[in-house]
């Protein structure tokens, strides 16, 4: 029944994918995007990753929708020509990704309970958990215990991208300053 | 948008139970799946929500930008703060078993903290991404 589900998801994210790429309106590209982020929410999930899977939602097909949806109002809605063939961009993404394919050969089998990387401290974590930290949900108790130092520079990271971005948009502000009709109060109402 | 009737009043009404949401996630965080990175990223949406429905300014005024800008700095602050209030108490940094008698429930109180200092950055952050995208729609028309 879950391989049943598994299969839809996979195909209609195929088929998300190609419509993705053929699709030329840039409105209809970020609602494609829109529900690819929430195809792969439903993956996560048959996969019992369900923490993902809320983050993808939210953050994949919810904020960042509505963030491309405020740089469509910025750029158009629709997508210019490529000025070039992509024949030397295909060849190059074929290439690497087939040096990626051929990569994974040597990692250890998807999902094998004898992993490696599930016997370093996962078991410590799993094992331990409920005594020293208490709380049932483990995917919790690594994020903001085990590996809190590592939460805490992802936080840092979000702030410092936001920074970043303040820099970038918020910036260009003083620039066209010097133009007479200085935004009225109700141009930035929208 | 802000002249239909339905979307407002759908706005209106479905936005107190985004927020409550986004509070769920948070203090449940440790029962189940969710936390405070997706419970700020629910809460941004509230707002953003709103502002797609009454106009950035109405929104603006309620939640300043100059707010946002400070929670995006504070969660870091009180995520850090955790860990050097543990430390002063003579643990580890961000060592939880400090902040009380029960190691146990050091731990659940450090892990509501630390989570709480993640809501308020990403809420923050994403506002204020939020603000800054459709404010130069505003500005360019």
């Amino acid at each position: 029944m879950i391989n049943v589900v598994g299969i839809v998801l996979f195909t209609l994210l195929g088929a998300t994918a190609l419509a993705l790429v053929r699709v030329r309106n840039l409105f209809a590209v970020v609602m494609l995007a829109g529900v690819y982020s929430l195809l792969s929410a439903g993956l996560f999930t048959v996969m019992d990753a369900v923490d993902v899977a809320f983050t993808e939602a939210a953050v994949g097909a919810g904020i960042s929708t509505v963030l491309f949806l405020g740089a469509l109002a910025l750029v158009g809605h629709r997508e210019a020509r490529p000025g070039h063939r992509p024949i030397l961009p295909l060849v190059v993404v074929a290439v690497t990704g087939a040096t990626l394919v051929y990569g994974t050969m040597d990692l250890p089998g998807f999902g094998d309970p004898a992993n490696p990387v599930h016997h370093h401290v996962a078991d410590h974590y799993l094992e331990e958990s409920s005594r020293e930290i208490g709380i049932p949900n483990v995917v919790t108790s690594v994020l903001a215990s085990y590996r809190g130092y590592d939460t805490m520079g992802e936080t840092t990271v979000v702030f410092a991208a936001a920074v970043g971005v303040m820099l970038l948009l918020a910036g260009r502000r003083r620039t066209p300053a010097p133009e007479p009709d200085e935004a009225p109060a109700g141009a930035a109402d929208r | 948008m802000r002249d239909d009737f339905i979307v407002r009043v759908g706005a209106r009404i479905v936005t107190p139970f985004i927020v409550t949401f986004a509070l769920y996630v948070h203090f449940h965080g440790d029962f189940g799946p969710g936390g405070g990175f997706q419970a700020g990223v629910i809460l941004a949406a509230a707002f953003a929500l709103l502002a797609l429905v009454y106009g950035l300014e109405a929104v603006q005024r309620v939640l300043p930008p100059w707010f946002a800008r400070a929670c995006a700095a504070l969660g870091v602050l009180i995520f850090a703060g955790v860990g050097v209030v543990t430390m002063l108490l003579g643990h580890n940094y961000l060592g939880y078993n400090a902040l009380a008698h029960d190691p146990k429930h050091g731990q659940h109180y450090g892990i509501l903290l630390v989570e709480f200092g993640v809501l308020v950055t990403v809420f923050g952050v994403m506002t204020m991404v939020f603000y800054l995208f459709a404010g130069r729609a505003g500005r360019d028309e």
